[in-house]
């Protein structure tokens, strides 16, 4: 399927977990395909990243739900950081490992599972529906219930997969994408490249097989598709372009000119442009390096 | 090309002093994953690995985890630790994690989550991240590079790492893994090691008054009659800070 293709079998109101990790192995081709779509109100689950600064930026967000919104490289997001002062967006603050719980209890179908994680900070005073739970031998500690963040879709991004939705990793981390997809009621997995069955083991060994065809509803082939955040060993984070982004997200004219310049077209129109981006970068004598 | 003798080079920079300070938080910690954030922290945590603590897990800031440093610069990858196991080696105690601080308070109550009224911050920060977890967990010290009143602040707006009266206020098995090591800061060394877990003075840096130190800070600051200087690095980690670790002197642009 195409990436326009997942953004249409969502609707909006939904809660959606976008994988990956902050500006890392993210989802892109897919969000961008949201932002060309009609979608609002959407709830979205994630290790915050750019996914989720588009989507503000684009107006698609109605909560997001998460222990952080960072670039890594650059430690603040801007339009999370511009949505969240002037009230635009819902906020569920969550510490990390309970985000990783809540999808680990909606994975296991389980209504919560216990974790020590917030008791005395304010996570629980931002979040006055958490509950504790006592435990029921000998030891009776009391710990939070940190209930499952159950999702109507999720969307990730991996290397490799093959067109039934066995999919590959080839980084150095999982992250959580194989939880957000057992979270999920539909899951749609991008991939570098779709390739067969047959070859899956050629790139890497069994245990970087992260999903499975069970996990998966649909596969989307999107080269390119995790840019600007970093697809290792595929390419790293494109630093220069994220620097591009957060500056021109810092101002709204300067934002309306990236939208024009990135954001206005489809998929392949964004990778034209991002190739004339670098190319201009490296100047006239070199070639413009792929995505 | 010579090398200078030890004695021929300048003295230790204030920036120095800061990493061997970091350094000293690991002391002691035996094998456990040691998690700095920060440059000065993370120079910290290597020297100490490279010294004094040698059982220290250190990872590349992705998921590698990286033997000792050898001599000759090479990488030697020793483990695996991607998100999830760290989120375990969190909840397992096997860490101790140096975090930064947009607010820290007298008990040590931690905010990098956002500044004045959550639900519409003034200013909207990282978020509470992993801090949390890591402050009910396993130990936790904290990095400030510029020691303001703005950081050391009466009360912070949104308790991310949890303080000493927080954790009192828990039920006693909750908080049992509950505990603050030390705050290094530009200017001096801070711990609770009080009656009341109040943050004390520990040590100041060199050329730091103990009123340096109180007066950028917004709360009464247990202060001895006495106060000890942070000590100075060794020659050795002098070297290894200079030559091998940080050898284009990011730490001194850091702490000028």
């Amino acid at each position: 399927m195409s990436a326009d293709d997942v953004a249409g079998e969502l609707r909006s109101g939904m809660t959606v977990g976008i994988g990956g990790w902050g500006s890392r192995r993210k989802p892109m081709a897919l969000v961008r395909a949201i932002l060309r779509s009609g979608l609002r109100d959407l709830d979205i689950v994630s290790y915050g990243g750019p996914d989720v600064g588009l989507l503000i930026a684009g107006g698609h967000v109605r909560r997001v739900v998460c222990g952080f919104v960072s670039l890594d490289t650059i430690a603040l997001e801007p339009h999370f950081r511009r949505a969240r002062q002037r009230g635009t967006v819902e906020l569920t603050e969550l510490d990390e490992g309970m985000l990783h719980w809540g999808l680990l209890a909606a994975a296991h179908r389980l209504p919560f599972l216990p974790i020590r994680a917030g008791l005395g900070s304010d996570v629980p005073r931002v979040n006055p529906e958490l509950r504790t739970v006592r435990s029921p031998y000998a030891d009776g500690e009391e710990l939070i219930a940190m209930p499952a963040l159950r999702l109507d879709a999720a969307l990730i991004h991996l290397n490799r997969a093959d067109a039934a939705g066995n999919g590959q990793y080839l980084g150095p981390d999982p992250y959580f994408d194989d939880l957000f997809c057992l979270a999920a009621g539909r899951a749609y997995l991008s991939c570098e490249r779709i390739v067969p069955t047959a070859s899956l083991l050629e790139s890497g060994p069994p245990q970087s097989l992260l999903v499975n065809r069970a996990m998966v509803d649909g596969v989307v082939e999107a080269p390119g598709g995790a840019h600007f955040t970093s697809c290792a060993p595929d390419y790293g984070r494109d630093e220069a372009f994220q620097a591009r982004y957060a500056a021109a997200a810092a101002d709204p004219a300067g934002w309306q000119r990236f939208r024009a310049a990135y954001l206005a077209g489809d998929e392949a129109s964004y990778q034209r442009a991002v190739r004339r981006f670098t190319g201009s970068r490296a100047g006239a004598s070199e070639p413009a390096a792929a995505p | 090309m010579t090398t200078p003798a030890p004695d021929s080079r300048p003295g230790p920079s204030r920036a120095e002093v800061c990493v061997v300070a970091c350094a000293e938080a690991w002391r002691g910690d035996g094998t456990i994953l040691a998690s700095p954030m920060g440059l000065i922290p993370t120079l910290g945590a290597r020297l100490a690995q490279l010294t004094f603590a040698p059982d220290l897990l250190l990872t590349d800031g992705e998921a590698h985890l990286l033997a000792p440093e050898p001599a000759n610069g090479n990488r030697v990858t020793e483990g695996w630790l991607p998100y999830r196991s760290v989120f375990t080696m969190v909840a397992a105690g096997r860490r101790h994690v140096m975090m930064g601080a947009a607010q820290l308070d007298r008990f040590g109550n931690q905010n990098i989550s956002c500044i004045g009224d959550w639900a519409r911050p003034r200013a909207q920060l990282l978020g509470v991240r992993g801090a949390p977890g890591n402050t009910v967990n396993h130990p936790v010290s904290y990095w400030v590079p510029r020691h303001a009143r703005r950081v050391f602040a009466e009360r912070v707006d949104m308790v991310s790492g949890v303080g000493y009266d927080r954790a009192a206020a828990l039920d006693p098995r909750a908080a049992r893994f509950h505990e603050l090591r030390v705050v290094v800061t530009n200017l001096a060394v801070l711990d609770f090691q009080t009656p009341d877990h109040g943050m004390r003075l520990r040590s100041a840096h060199p050329g730091v008054t103990a009123g340096d130190v109180t007066a950028a800070t917004g709360f009464p600051l247990a202060v001895p009659g006495e106060v000890p200087v942070t000590r100075l690095p060794t020659a050795q980690e002098l070297a290894l800070i200079r030559d091998r670790l940080d050898p284009a002197g990011l730490r001194d642009r850091e702490i000028p």
